[in-house]
């Protein structure tokens, strides 16, 4: 009768994590206002209720009212839809650079990790260069030397993040590389490629995917620092960074124009960090529920 | 001597491993045979090197010196396609239930695994049935197959390591402690299990442990180690009616026997392991053995069979000898 | 009257998949300078029953649901955390059983061991580190290595260590949870020696839990068998070795493989034990029993006193009595 029940709440690994999230309500705040966020930005040309480049004069620097929610900035534009058509932008950047940064960052850690001795060294000390550039001067010489536009600023945030992903995924193998489940797959005669592919990555995703979220918040920031300081997005693109930046010299008298934008910077962030943390909690299996 | 039984010969086998401290000398020049179809019982403490032993004869790390044939072939120096085609012969039951199994895959893609690997059978649907198969032999319920290692038992889990094991019609099973972790009532069970697979399939198996009364019941030849090193060999009734080295015996009477008064013939060891790394010439046991002489802490002692087919490594084994046939007139 | 003594205890886990009955109206004495032994195999509750009696039951989610723990006829399930921590350590001790994650890795092991005598005696700190020095030499430690770190000790000697913590206030009851299981064989023989020398020497009491009939072959004076949360047969080390009632018990007692004799196959129990989320109606033991009859799945057996202090929870413990013999 015992087995019966224990047949009965049989769940796979995936299930019971996604409950242990689901759990923490802090965590399903974030992922529920992340949702909203990029719902909003994915619909935007649809919702929007301007342009996001209608520039009228006559209403320019306008605080908020019914017709412009986040008011209008300096050429008129409504701030609002100008978030929202910001929102592709900074989401697409965050999420882009930090697949780059995953790809490339994490190949390098696997490799380095799994087949230690040279290669591990050569490929580690180079990151560590990488790592002792702080990254946004790095990524604003790689933007200075590629140009602007969001094709080279998701480059250079991407790059300036390979080193983070480096480590983790270096770290999540090692760690991985010696449990006895490994040995057990080679002396069934798996080769190296699918003892890593099969079952190092899949074990070795937990740190990474917590890492990642909180990077893709770290993307969105390091963007918008980028086009405040003029490199990255250029005009008239709305990416929030550059939103801000143009709002810079208005904060005094018409702060709108920036609090808005920031609040948008804010919440995506903020979203993102709660989602970090309960996946954290959620995937650490020494947490017991 | 049946030559065509023999199925794995190993020769003067050592690995040493290095440390900051020096060289660590886990396994030490050890020498047998293994015939088709028997098992060959290793055992001793932890430090003794016996799943460094395992683990080298199979290849899963690499031998320093020495040799390791297997069916006439050298493992020792076999490339890596060699190697894959070898493994389908030679597998391994490991100790822990549950860092041996990946904790992402089900019980089924977990035996299925080295299925896949060989491109046994060409549909997955064949695999899934041997699979199923592999299942019922090792008392599996197949309904399990989708479950996940952490929802199972222990026993279970370990039933999972044999199938996984099997799934290759292997000739050869190194089982390094594959009941040390689970209770008495399942150890049974297992122990059983794998018993009655050695009679179908005509397995060999190398069978690891620490715990003497298991190896009794399920070994024909038992080897002794301590620290790297072989001190005794012979066959499993022997050993237990009459061991020699003074190891073995410590060894033996240290093991709490289920009866009212049992402990009271005990040999108990004084001191503590000496340290296997860079060790110095003479006797690894010397330090702890009551039999010590000079020459025991000057002289590494030599495998010599004392009686036909009992190898023993001791200076003092006459002495011994002696001392126990005064005992029993 | 005895030193301690559990009257139907029970403590349950109330998790979010369901009431893990870990321990199950369980009864159980121990008197002075006697040693008990708590058999079962994983899962049998023996754990919880300890930190039950230390009132270390992790809560939430467990919970002491109902029962007695006199310890000198006081009820500790009525004390608070303020009073327990004066008997933890001074009265009542408990040893875990692995001493590699027992001791603390940065402090000495002298560090450690006056840290206890300090908790409870008004001491000082150079009179506390003498009689750490003492107690190391009780348990076959040089003194010299006062000073030394845990990790420059062997598992043997870690075990020691821990051994003379808890034993350094000359508390009346240890209980030691599967004190020897980690080690090897021969180490498991000194550390054994030395238990029983010690407890000679103090008069300690003793609540030995293991899975091990050897080991409380050597150790005990009385046996308690559990299963399921449950004491299903207890009595003197005679009554269970040599007259042994329980179907569990002799089951246990075939399953080991003989040093004796040659068997040809083992004698399993079938079966596992049960999920304590779901324990059966009636015996628990009785889904693997070889002598169940239809009541015994309805029927929760009544404990018997078959001879004095002998109890047996198994109405057809007689079946059991005569099959013994051939053993």
């Amino acid at each position: 009768m015992s087995e019966q029940v224990q047949l009965d709440k049989k769940k796979s690994m995936k299930e019971e994590k996604i409950r242990a999230f689901m759990k923490n309500k802090l965590a399903v705040a974030g992922a529920v206002l992340l949702l909203t966020m990029i719902v909003l930005a994915a619909l935007s040309p649809i919702i929007a209720p301007y342009g996001f480049d209608e520039q009228n004069y006559e209403i320019a620097r306008q605080t908020p009212s019914l017709q412009h929610l986040a008011g209008t900035d300096e050429l008129g534009r409504d701030i609002f839809s100008r978030i929202l058509y910001g929102g592709r932008v900074s989401l697409t950047i965050g999420i882009i650079s930090v697949g780059i940064g995953l790809i490339f960052g994490g190949s390098l850690g696997v490799i380095a990790a799994y087949y230690g001795g040279v290669t591990e060294t050569v490929i580690m000390r180079v990151i560590d260069v990488l790592m002792a550039i702080p990254s946004i001067i790095l990524s604003i010489s790689i933007c200075a030397a590629l140009g602007s536009g969001i094709v080279n600023t998701m480059i250079a945030v991407g790059i300036s993040s390979i080193p983070t992903y480096a480590r983790v995924f270096r770290s999540s193998v090692i760690s991985e590389k010696s449990k006895e489940y490994i040995e057990a797959a080679r002396a069934v005669g798996a080769g190296n490629a699918r003892i890593i592919l099969k079952h190092i990555l899949p074990n070795s995703i937990a740190p990474v995917i917590v890492q990642a979220s909180l990077g893709v918040a770290q993307a969105i920031t390091t963007a918008a620092s980028l086009s405040f300081i003029g490199l990255g997005i250029q005009p008239p693109n709305p990416e929030w960074g550059a939103l801000l930046s143009s709002g810079r010299q208005y904060i005094r008298d018409f702060p709108h124009m920036v609090v808005y934008p920031g609040i948008a910077i804010m919440l995506t962030v903020l979203a993102l960090n709660l989602i970090g943390d309960g996946l954290r909690d959620a995937l650490d299996p020494r947490l017991k529920r | 001597m049946a030559n065509e039984n023999i199925l794995l010969q190993v020769n003067n086998l050592k690995k040493y491993f290095k440390t900051a401290k020096g060289q660590l000398h886990a396994v030490d020049d050890i020498s047998f045979t293994l015939e088709k179809g028997k098992t060959l019982g290793v055992v001793g403490e932890s430090g003794c090197g016996k799943s460094t032993l395992g683990r080298t004869i199979l290849n899963l790390i690499p031998a320093s010196s020495g040799e390791v044939i297997f069916d006439g072939v050298h493992v020792e120096k076999a490339d890596k396609k060699q190697m894959k085609h070898l493994r389908q012969e030679m597998q391994i039951i490991f100790q822990d239930p549950f860092s041996s199994l990946d904790p992402r895959l089900s019980v089924s893609e977990i035996i299925m695994e080295p299925l896949e690997i060989y491109h046994i059978y060409s549909s997955r649907q064949e695999r899934q049935k041997r699979v199923e198969e592999l299942m019922d032999t090792v008392g599996l319920a197949r309904r399990l197959a989708n479950a996940y290692p952490h929802e199972l038992d222990g026993g279970r889990r370990q039933r999972i390591g044999v199938a996984r094991a099997l799934a290759l019609n292997p000739k050869f099973i190194v089982c390094d402690e594959p009941v040390s972790a689970l209770d008495v009532s399942i150890q049974a069970q297992i122990l059983n299990l794998m018993q009655d697979l050695q009679d179908q399939h005509g397995l060999a198996y190398m069978f690891i442990t620490h715990d003497l009364s298991v190896v009794k019941h399920i070994s024909d030849d038992i080897l002794v180690m301590y620290l790297g090193k072989m001190v005794e060999k012979c066959q499993a009734k022997e050993l237990f009616r009459n061991h020699l080295h003074p190891y073995t015996n410590a060894l033996l009477s240290a093991i709490p026997v289920p009866e009212i008064g049992a402990a009271k013939n005990r040999v108990l060891l004084q001191g503590e392991l000496s340290s296997p790394i860079n060790p110095k010439p003479g006797c690894r046991f010397a330090n702890r053995c009551r039999h010590a002489c000079e020459k025991c802490f000057e002289e590494d002692p030599a495998l010599q069979e004392v009686l036909p087919g009992h190898f023993v490594a001791c200076h003092q084994i006459e002495r011994i000898k002696e001392e126990r046939e005064m005992r029993n007139e | 009257m005895s030193l301690l003594e559990l009257k139907d205890l029970t403590i349950h886990y109330f998790t979010d998949e369901g009431v893990v009955k870990a321990v199950n109206g369980l009864s159980l004495s121990v008197g002075a300078g006697e040693t008990v032994g708590l058999v079962g195999e994983t899962g049998a509750g023996k754990t919880t029953t300890a930190l039950g009696i230390m009132n270390l039951v992790p809560n939430p989610p467990g919970k002491i649901v109902s029962g007695q723990i006199l310890y000198n006829g006081e009820d500790l399930t009525e004390k608070n955390q303020i009073e327990m921590r004066d008997i933890r350590g001074r009265q009542i001790s408990m040893i875990f059983q692995d001493p590699m994650t027992a001791l603390n890795p940065v402090l000495t092991v002298g560090d450690q061991i006056a840290e206890v005598i300090r908790l409870h005696e008004e001491i000082s700190r150079s009179d506390a580190y003498i009689k750490a020095a003492e107690m190391l030499e009780m348990v076959g430690i040089p003194a010299e290595r006062l000073g030394e770190y845990p990790h420059q000790f062997s598992g043997g000697m870690k075990q020691r260590v821990v051994i003379a913590i808890a034993l350094a206030c000359n508390p009346k009851l240890l209980i030691a949870d599967e004190p020897t299981t980690a080690l090897d064989v021969t180490i498991q023989a000194q550390v054994l020696k030395m238990m029983n020398d010690l407890k000679q020497n103090l008069g300690t009491s003793m609540i030995l839990i293991t899975h091990d009939l050897g080991v409380v072959a050597e150790t005990c004076d009385k046996v308690a068998i559990m299963y399921a949360g449950e004491i299903v047969e207890s009595g003197s080390l005679e009554d269970i070795f040599h007259h042994t009632a329980h179907p569990y018990t002799k089951g246990l007692f075939e399953s080991i493989p003989s040093l004796k004799k040659d068997m040809k196959r083992l004698k399993p129990i079938k079966g596992l034990m049960p999920d304590p989320r779901n324990l059966p109606d009636g015996c628990s033991f009785c889904p693997r029993c070889p002598y169940a009859k239809e009541e015994c799945a309805s029927q929760d057996p009544k404990i018997t006193e078959i001879t004095p202090g002998h109890f047996v929870k198994c109405p057809y413990w007689k079946e059991v009595h005569l099959n013994r013999e051939d053993l």
